[in-house]
């Protein structure tokens, strides 16, 4: 793949954060439906997946994820507790951000080798 | 950001909107508390939401309002000869409702409502920082 040697681990990275994003966004989202069970990606072995396959994020995500065990159960069956997906997502965005800075550095290399500056 | 099934916007839209009809149903209810009936079928009873999750294909899920479903609270008998409501034997019937636990859904309802708007906003920051990679 084009990009994976343009941008390395840092493509796959980003693409499971924004999954990861949305599976916690999921959770919160439910936060108040019954009987849900919260889910989560477990990002370093979806990574290791993906790098198995050669850089797809799509089945890395499938061997991944993994329902949360709660800390407390709550008597509906809902398993969302918000401080865990809170975190989490603040975490989760983070890592986005620092895996954009990564990929933004090594763009800046590229363009400055292409300018030849 | 997606390339198939519910976008961030879809999942944190939807159920901020769910959140919206539970906030509603609780004004409704609220409003309500301490009205008087002549009969106990008339009297007002409680509503409350039922949320239901909407997975799709990735397993991304939102969630939706499946019905809205009336208490089985029943509405308080109380003798009061005077109300201009009251029937032949001078009872009236009072709206079932618990203040203290709406005013509960209310607040929790508020919170979870804004964390849902937390999460647009940050994805949003997000995929405005992706749309200026490389600038």
């Amino acid at each position: 793949m084009a990009s994976e040697k343009l941008f390395g681990l840092h493509a796959t990275a980003l693409q499971l954060r924004s999954q990861r994003m949305m599976l916690i966004a999921s959770n919160i989202a439910n936060a108040a439906t019954p009987n849900y069970k919260a889910r989560d990606l477990d990002f370093s072995k979806a990574l290791d997946l993906a790098q198995q396959q050669g850089g797809s994020a799509g089945q890395a995500l499938e061997g991944a994820v993994a329902y949360r065990v709660p800390v407390q159960s709550s008597l509906d069956g809902n398993t969302v507790e918000m401080a865990t997906e809170q975190t989490a997502f603040a975490e989760n965005a983070l890592a986005y951000r620092s895996s954009l800075a990564f990929l933004q550095g090594r763009i800046g290399t590229l363009t400055r080798a292409l300018k030849g500056e | 950001m997606t390339m198939s099934g519910f976008s961030i916007f879809d999942i944190s839209g939807r159920a901020m909107s769910a959140q919206l009809v539970r906030l509603n149903t609780t004004a409704s209810n609220l409003a309500n508390a301490g009205t008087v009936a002549g009969s106990e079928t008339s009297a007002f009873r409680s509503m409350k939401p039922v949320f239901r999750t909407v997975m799709d294909d990735a397993g991304r899920a939102t969630v939706q309002v499946d019905q809205v479903a009336t208490s089985k609270m029943a509405p308080t008998k109380r003798y009061d000869p005077n109300n201009p409501l009251a029937d032949k034997d001078g009872n009236v019937w009072e709206a079932a409702v618990d203040s203290a636990a709406e005013l509960v859904e209310m607040v929790e309802t508020a919170r979870q409502y804004q964390n849902n708007v937390q999460v647009l906003e940050t994805a949003k920051g997000l995929i405005n920082e992706t749309l200026r990679l490389g600038q």
